[in-house]
């Protein structure tokens, strides 16, 4: 009979858990952060490897195409008997899959490089290091941020998984709300979590934006 | 200043070299043009001088000094590069493409600015482009950006490779005619690669025909291979027109010119009469102290006593002493009388007609 009466949407626990849902949602964006993070640097030094010597790409992007495929919830429980029930369990699985997607966008980026502006710049006397660094990664920027921002959305909706092993940021609301059939925090978490991913997203496009004005210039001519 | 030595390319899996054991000297403050068909290994003999390539075998010597003795970069920061897709850095301003090179090279701020300053004027782009992108540029003015960038920091040699070549016949005319008067100005030493003769004979000082695998055919001003090409393989590049460009590169006051029927104002119209039969004209022309007033017909002469009374017609044909013989050739085929005038300011130096071209063209 509680059940028949229980409404669509219990505003009044929302007031009175609002810490609960700040906090969930903080450890949310950290856990995400954490694994765009390490998954970037990662990402960075295994394209720059793929891209000075052509002949890796094909074994890296395999390998992290391995990674990208094994179903998440496979992945967290293989990997428990060695890490536990841990932050570096969740990780490990969220990092693995950024980075396919942020590796074939670097490459992808940098080799959409024009030949003739690296022609140019050999030209003129920039060393290799100095041309990746203020030549081709500013131009492959765009594309880099492209592949930033489906890494984002993809990882902000995988963190929920993570609750299964005792994390999940908002994760943790969608899963209480389904262990006692109580749709308020359910829908709490899994809204919060949309919003959360399209908010991420939104300010990288406007980071895109602030950071490659001659991009968006050339769109006017 | 740059001397190639036996220098030679084959390229790895290749049984043929793209250049084989060439040598040639570029005089300092002269441009040289490379040209030839394509696989004559122009651009690489080009790139073999700023390092892009590294040669197989032989030296180069730019300066003095082998190429191989310094570090790569270092070579090219001394070195103006100008290719023909332009390669402009597209997330850099105008200003900042231009500033590359000095910045490579650590100039302080201000130097830099003012160097940037300079340039946008002197090759001719408006102030105002500096803080846009690119992008924003047409193709001829990118290719201008093009050029100040490689002129930057100042080098005393420039490689220029096909640099006009992606833009319209219209701009690209305009950007050798100020090619010209740059290099007037500055006296780089130029190395210009180009397929087209034209642009060859008319940038070059001197011109290195290259044949297939980097073969030199013949180095030598352009006036003297159009006059005098070294074999078929020159006679066939040249072309059937070789006459005609030979013609715009000899100007009009290395020619004698004829006085024709042309007589003083103060002088009676019996002496202009006399002086038309002579010529076997129709026409007379009046000059006033030396300065060109222009022509009249035989048959205005009737009831005027002296020539001053007449209202003479200006010359259509008009040449001036600096114009070559191909301005000089159009003039004539577009002129009534087959002959043109040919004028200092208002000063009357003499006629020009068709037989003086043949034999400046047969001497």
């Amino acid at each position: 009979m509680a059940q028949t009466t229980e409404p669509f949407m219990r505003w009044g626990w929302v007031w009175s858990h609002l810490d609960l849902i700040w906090s969930r949602t903080v450890e949310h964006l950290v856990l995400t952060g954490i694994a765009l993070g390490i998954g970037f640097v990662i990402s960075v030094v295994l394209s720059v490897i793929a891209l000075r010597y052509r002949k890796t790409y094909a074994p890296i992007t395999w390998v992290t195409g391995v990674l990208y495929s094994i179903p998440s919830l496979a992945l967290f429980v293989m990997l428990i008997p060695i890490t536990g029930l841990s932050v570096t369990t969740a990780e490990i699985g969220l990092v693995s899959y950024t980075l396919l997607i942020f590796i074939r966008n670097i490459v992808a980026g940098i080799d959409g490089v024009p030949q003739e502006v690296r022609e140019a710049a050999m030209g003129m006397g920039y060393t290799r290091r100095r041309m990746l660094l203020e030549i081709e990664l500013p131009i492959a920027l765009p594309v880099v941020i492209a592949g930033v921002r489906i890494a984002t959305v993809t990882t902000v909706g995988l963190v929920t998984i993570t609750a299964l092993i005792g994390l999940g940021g908002l994760g943790q609301l969608i899963l209480d709300g389904l262990n006692r059939l109580f749709t308020t925090p359910l829908i709490v978490g899994a809204v919060l979590s949309v919003v959360l991913a399209l908010l991420l997203d939104f300010a990288l496009v406007f980071l895109e934006r602030a950071l490659t004005p001659w991009a968006r210039r050339k769109a006017t001519v | 200043m740059i001397r190639l030595d036996h220098v030679s390319k084959v390229f790895p899996g290749s049984d043929r070299p793209a250049v084989g054991d060439l040598s040639f000297e570029v005089p300092a403050g002269e441009i040289v043009v490379l040209v030839g068909p394509s696989g004559c290994g122009k651009t690489t003999t080009l790139k073999m001088i700023n390092r892009l390539i590294e040669p197989t075998s032989g030296e180069i010597w730019i300066d003095g000094a082998r190429a191989t003795t310094q570090e790569p970069h270092v070579l090219r920061r001394k070195i103006g590069y100008v290719i023909q897709q332009i390669g402009l850095f597209p997330h850099r301003t105008i200003a900042q493409n231009i500033a590359t090179v000095p910045q490579l090279l650590g100039w302080e701020r201000g130097r830099i600015e003012a160097r940037v300053a300079e340039l946008i004027e002197l090759v001719g782009l408006d102030r105002d482009v500096v803080d846009r992108y690119p992008a924003e540029l047409s193709g001829g003015q990118q290719q201008r950006v093009g050029v100040a960038r490689a002129l930057a920091a100042d080098p005393p040699v420039m490689l220029m490779d096909e640099p006009f070549g992606a833009v319209d016949p219209i701009v690209r005319a305009r950007l050798q005619e100020e090619l010209k008067v740059l290099q007037a100005r500055l006296q780089k030493t130029i190395v210009f690669v180009t397929h087209d003769i034209d642009e060859a004979i008319g940038l070059g000082d001197r011109v290195a025909l290259l044949n297939e695998g980097g073969v030199l055919e013949q180095y030598a001003p352009p006036e003297e291979i159009l006059r005098a090409p070294a074999n078929d393989f020159v006679v066939r590049f040249l072309g059937s027109e070789r006459g005609l460009r030979r013609l715009s590169l000899i100007s009009v006051d290395t020619v004698p010119l004829d006085w024709g029927p042309v007589v003083e104002a103060d002088t009676s119209t019996q002496s202009a009469r006399a002086v038309m039969n002579e010529h076997g004209s129709d026409w007379v022309g009046i000059v006033d102290h030396g300065r060109l007033r222009g022509w009249v017909w035989g048959s205005e002469l009737v009831h005027h006593e002296m020539m001053a009374e007449l209202h003479p017609r200006p010359f259509s044909a008009r040449l001036s002493r600096g114009d070559t013989l191909r301005q000089a050739l159009d003039a004539i085929v577009t002129s009534k009388t087959q002959m043109a005038v040919v004028v200092d300011g208002d000063r009357y130096l003499g006629m020009f007609s068709a037989d003086r071209l043949n034999e400046a063209l047969l001497s």
